[in-house]
């Protein structure tokens, strides 16, 4: 991997962000009574899209929002003016990580519209990020924050909304914790600005569908799991190489299974909580290929798994994946309303690199470039360690972009013990595991999960 | 800015550290409360529902039949002791003080002992026992968390919410 043009800079980029950052200001203040400079914020935004189709509508917004007489409609359009930008940086950045990685991403095909959603709770939704914005992260309040749930109670039973329960759900839970505003000491301006901007598209009807474009019938390949977890949701994505059975080039694919949960269901519980419903997580775990036949396949790359078709294949080991498959596989393309730099999870090889261990900092330097590795991603329930992945002569991982730079977050390490290479992979007790230490935590997970089943069953029917 | 402030995955809210549940199933900081659910050590089908609101520690316990609870009558019961425990296990104590506005100036470091001793010397207010529906429909919607279906329809949002090895 050419890791030089990850370092290099990237033209337009700053000014992009700079028109995002300024824009987050204006949503931590707030637009109940609009200052001089969250006009400015507001304007510099209209700016950045003016030579767009959203130019108009966008700076409509940008004038009522100033005014403080800012609709629904034009929460709306400022929303999508934000993605639109950070879906260019998004654009710019993935295309470096091609060159980075010498690997060609896909063609954007549009799939057809998929089934209607109900309308009235999504239009709950949009009205209750809209006092969001009014008050602004500096004033929110219980009351405020407690209009979400209402909405997520009514939309987590349907399966079509999931993505917008789990999003509102993990974000109100984090406003929540943070209330009053006025008291924070500092605010993930970016990170709350992206969930309420993507939270507000999502409740546009059709915005969150991603039907199936396609059927995949070949051999899935496991490069590793990440795990992705809030207070009350987890999802498990598996990255794969996808081989064909037809010998057409192989793909790049994941594979999710996602659940709402407990807060008080972590660790192994998690892995516990999905196991069940993909057979995948314990191939991946144990080193196996899997053999699909007719499963459904998004534009994006997603298999919409189902265990009636995959069945069990052959060993396949995922550091032989990825140095033989992965250097020839073509990457998925994005929906376009899903393009957002913490979108970009792009799976890598690495070897014959320097670890170096600076405090809690770790860092691999390779060909004299220094790229960071987020070891705090590495789930807690398996036995994949910082300690492990410092100690590494070669890591697959996702390359990722966050707050101004590249990184990698570790799936799988080999490391070399007696002279003889062993692989650790962070997945490894996804699919369950004869590990002594899991042991103890699986039993503990058992016994939560067992407690509360018991006083759901003799509490929750009454 | 600072890079903190320009992250779009910092994490606000770390996960809740494991505990055990037989005892008190459910405890949260919401509302503006320390609340939660106390399993009766006598009565199967019987549970209190406990809270402790922030600031004025004005405390409340009753059973879900809102029915009162014996033990608190003027200072707090065994199920609130409880609830703190089971809420510095699960949240860390820094959280809890933080939440609920202890001063613990001469109590020394937070810890469930300090928390306790700050709050009863505080000599809080016994509230009403209207706190207990909301609070016990709050762990029914909880409880209802395990009955939703999983999915593998992929849900892109959750690339914002990794996991974090730091614990409470």
């Amino acid at each position: 991997m050419r890791t030089d043009l990850l370092a290099d800079g990237i033209d337009g980029l700053d000014e992009a962000l700079a028109a995002v950052d300024a824009f987050d200001q204006v949503l931590t203040g707030g637009l109940l009574r609009p200052q001089p400079a969250q006009a400015a914020g507001l304007t510099g935004l209209a700016a950045a899209v003016a030579g767009t189709p959203l130019a108009a509508r966008v700076a409509e917004a940008a004038e009522k929002a100033a005014a403080g007489t800012a609709g629904d409609d034009h929460f709306v359009a400022l929303a999508a003016a934000r993605t639109a930008l950070l879906g260019s940086v998004h654009d710019a950045l993935t295309a470096r990580a091609e060159e980075a990685t010498g690997r060609p991403g896909g063609e954007w095909t549009a799939p057809e519209p998929g089934g209607q959603q109900p309308v009235n709770v999504l239009a709950a939704a949009r009205s209750w990020l809209s006092d969001l914005a009014r008050c602004g992260w500096r004033g929110i309040d219980h009351d405020v924050v407690s209009g979400a749930a209402q909405v997520v109670s009514a939309m987590l039973p349907d399966p079509a909304l999931r993505r917008q329960a789990a999003l509102l759900d993990g974000f109100a839970a984090e406003l929540a914790a943070s209330c009053p505003g006025a008291a924070l000491e500092r605010v993930p301006a970016r990170r709350w600005a992206d969930l309420w901007s993507r939270a507000m598209l999502l409740t546009l009807p059709g915005a969150a569908a991603a039907p199936p474009a396609g059927e995949a019938t070949g051999r899935l390949l496991p490069l590793g799991v990440d795990l992705q977890e809030h207070a009350t949701a987890v999802q498990a994505q598996v990255h794969a190489v996808f081989e064909p059975a037809d010998g057409a080039t192989a793909l790049l694919v994941r594979a999710s299974v996602s659940a709402p949960k407990p807060d008080t269901v972590v660790g192994a519980g998690l892995w516990q909580l999905l196991r069940p419903h993909m057979s995948l997580l314990a191939a991946a775990g144990e080193g196996r290929s899997m053999d699909l036949v007719g499963m459904p396949l998004t534009a994006e790359g997603d298999l919409l798994w189902s265990d009636a078709h995959a069945r069990q294949g052959e060993p396949a080991d995922a550091f032989s994946t990825a140095r033989v498959a992965l250097p020839t596989a073509t990457g998925p393309a994005t929906a376009p309303l899903d393009r957002h730099p913490a979108r970009i999870a792009v799976p890598v090889f690495l070897e014959g690199y320097t670890a170096q261990q600076d405090g809690e900092r770790l860092t691999f330097t390779l060909a004299g470039q220094q790229l960071a590795v987020d070891t705090d991603r590495i789930p807690a329930a398996g036995p994949l360690t910082p300690e492990a992945v410092a100690a590494s002569v070669a890591c697959i991982g996702l390359l990722r972009w966050d707050a101004g730079s590249f990184g990698v977050q570790p799936l799988a390490v080999e490391t070399t013990v007696r002279k003889r290479p062993v692989a650790v992979q962070a997945g490894a007790w996804a699919g369950g595991t004869a590990d002594k230490a899991a042991a103890k935590a699986e039993k503990a997970a058992t016994d939560a999960a067992a407690v509360l089943r018991e006083r759901a069953g003799r509490l929750l029917r009454k | 800015m600072s890079d903190w402030e320009r992250s779009s995955t910092v994490r606000v809210v770390p996960p809740a550290h494991p505990r055990r549940l037989a005892k008190v199933p459910f405890v949260e900081l919401a509302d503006g409360r320390l609340q939660g659910v106390v399993s009766s050590g006598s009565d199967i089908e019987r549970v209190y529902v406990s809270s402790v609101s922030a600031g004025s520690f004005t405390f409340a316990c009753s059973t879900n039949n809102n029915r009162p609870c014996g033990g608190a009558r003027g200072y707090f019961c065994n199920h609130i002791r409880a609830l703190i425990g089971e809420a510095v296990l699960q949240y860390g104590a820094e959280r809890v003080t933080r939440y609920l506005r202890v001063d613990l100036a001469d109590h020394g470091e937070p810890s469930v002992l300090s928390l306790h001793a700050a709050m009863s010397a505080a000599r809080p207010a016994q509230g009403d026992r209207s706190a207990a529906a909301p609070v016990f429909s709050r762990f029914l919607r909880h409880l209802a968390y395990l009955e939703l279906a999983p999915t593998t329809a992929p849900l892109p949002e959750m690339q914002w919410f990794p996991p974090t090895r730091a614990v409470a």
